[in-house]
């Protein structure tokens, strides 16, 4: 599948936005603090420009209201609803905590909620489409809301290292989940990398009880929408160098940066090892995101 | 509203495409983009149609395939490999994911006659559509930022100003060999129906559980040209040749 820059910035910082909003929804860090103030901004600002990046990609971003009409049926429509449904306890949630140092915990967990079901659904989109093999398991949605709350507790993390109470238990959890959506990312790209195809040139010809097929010719000379959009190839090798720059930066390399933060304690040093954490786990899941579009093989490429 | 009609429409409207007759000469590939950029919705645009890096919007393609039975070789005439022409556009599936994963409703199938069909005043252009179809049968026109797909030339099959033998579909109407019929597959009793049940019609990719209302009819099994070659009269043999053929016969042996 293309990767659609659009696309990948989108679900990195949204997914980014909604792991704070989680963090931020559980009462994680103390509503009288500055750092918690920004977090509140910070958490607002990436779903925001997560949501603007994805209307890069429509064809008609005019009439992009339309597309909450459908949530019966499309997980798509379902993301836009809960994206903008969450955007209310969330901002109330915000302004309790800038212009009244307050938390309040059904916002909160209303707001925790709004989150958890909009990367679910953002997830499902791809999870649902029975066309691309890869994506077609509950190990998608998994991942992403692994990687949203990973990346949500990290930043977390870094709000709250001011304070050594609460940074702790958060760096704690940071670690765990960064675990968590390291194993499910691998397990997951280990399923993608053995499946057996659903579909083949036999099965989308129907000339399978002849013999084997093979294209002989395309039906036309040079691309066209279905091939540059369904039949992006990525090189092999890049491929592997690329998954361990995803794994090594987005997992391995915040984890060692927050095992040594919790061992330096509370200090400078510490804030920005946590900083730079945050930075080389969302180049990993940019990287991440790219490969889930790069390396994703659709049906329709049986035909070509 | 993009969820599917809650009953299975009793009229299904499609095509029915032989596989044995298709020459691949793609004279319903360009009717279909002639009909169809002057007709229903948007223009069908091209990109740099003079250009380098053309390409442009088709809602009907054919592939050429080539099938190898299991030990079989590929030498020309001779071998067992054969050439299948595949034309290919949209299956008007009974479960078309395409109708379901639509964010705004703009992707319908009718409850009428079965076609799906996409309103392009309320697409947005996201794409979702294709990625959910396996036949690849949508593509997005780049110009319009909309989805187009066949309409099963919904404006011709119901068009009482063209002369009856004109309502269906333009590749239909436009095929020299006859490979692609059009008629309602809901109906058993229909031309469609009967040559689907004789010649054992098939579905593109039945394992994606989309229920396509389009058939494909298989290629017949192939003679050689090896055990044909005895049915061919020698060209010496002047056997059964009558009046100044066979004076003439006669004559040149006796000289």
């Amino acid at each position: 599948m293309h990767p659609a820059y659009s696309i990948i910035i989108f679900t990195t910082l949204s997914g980014l936005g909604y792991g704070l909003a989680v963090i931020l929804g559980l009462g994680f860090l103390d509503p009288s603090a500055l750092p918690t103030k920004i977090a509140y901004l910070t958490a607002l600002a990436l779903i925001g420009m997560g949501l603007l990046s994805s209307l890069l990609h429509l064809g008609n971003p005019q009439r992009a209201w339309r597309a909450l009409s459908q949530w019966r049926s499309s997980w798509l429509s379902r993301e836009g609803v809960m994206a903008i449904a969450t955007f209310v306890p969330l901002v109330l949630s915000a302004a309790l905590c800038l212009f009244a140092d307050r938390y309040d915990t059904v916002l909160g967990l209303i707001s925790v909620l709004g989150a958890l079901v909009t990367v679910y659904s953002t997830s499902m989109i791809y999870a649902s489409l029975k066309t691309v093999d890869s994506w077609h398991t509950h190990l998608t949605p998994l991942c992403f809301l692994l990687f949203s709350l990973a990346g949500g507790l990290l930043l977390g993390s870094l709000f709250a290292s001011f304070d050594a109470q609460r940074g702790l238990p958060l760096q704690l959890l940071a670690l765990l989940f960064l675990l968590f959506a390291l194993v499910a990312k691998m397990v997951w790209r280990k399923r993608a990398r053995t499946l057996i195809a659903t579909s083949t040139p036999e099965s989308a010809t129907g000339l399978g009880s002849i013999g084997k097929v093979r294209l002989l010719e395309r039906p036309h000379a040079l691309d066209n929408y279905l091939t540059r959009e369904m039949g992006f190839r990525v090189a092999r090798k890049h491929a592997s160098k690329l998954w361990l720059i995803a794994f090594v930066s987005g997992a391995i390399l915040p984890i060692i940066a927050l095992l040594i933060a919790m061992s330096i304690g509370e200090s400078v040093v510490s804030i920005a090892l946590l900083a730079i954490a945050i930075l080389l786990h969302l180049l990993g899941v940019f990287v991440e995101r790219w490969l889930f579009f790069a390396e994703a093989k659709h049906a329709v490429m049986n035909y070509y | 509203m993009t969820s599917l009609p809650q009953h299975r429409t009793a009229k299904k409207l499609g095509l029915v495409i032989d596989l044995d007759v298709c020459v691949g000469c793609h004279a319903c590939v360009i009717s279909c983009k002639e009909w169809n950029t002057g007709a229903y919705g948007n223009a069908l645009s091209d990109q740099h149609p003079y250009g380098e890096d053309v390409s442009g919007t088709f809602l009907n393609r054919v592939h050429s395939f080539e099938v190898v039975p299991e030990g079989g070789q590929v030498i020309g005439e001779a071998g067992d490999a054969r050439v299948v022409h595949f034309p290919k556009s949209c299956l008007h599936c009974e479960d078309a994911p395409c109708v379901t994963v639509c964010p705004t409703g703009a992707s319908y199938k009718r409850a009428e006659d079965g076609i799906v069909l996409v309103d392009e005043d309320t697409c947005i252009g996201c794409g979702l559509c294709a990625w959910s179809c396996a036949y690849g049968a949508r593509e997005m026109d780049l110009a319009a930022g909309v989805m187009k797909k066949c309409t099963l030339c919904v404006d011709r099959i119901y068009n009482e100003t063209l002369q009856q033998e004109d309502r269906v579909p333009s590749c239909v109407r436009t095929c020299p060999a006859n490979a692609r019929h059009y008629g309602d597959l809901g109906d058993p009793a229909s031309d469609v129906s009967v040559m689907v049940a004789e010649r054992g019609g098939f579905d593109l990719m039945p394992e994606q559980e989309t229920r396509p209302t389009n058939k494909y009819l298989p290629p017949r099994p192939r003679t050689s040209l090896a055990s044909a070659a005895p049915m061919i009269p020698l060209a010496e043999n002047t056997e059964g040749a009558r009046g100044f053929f066979a004076w003439l016969d006669k004559t040149l042996d006796r000289i």
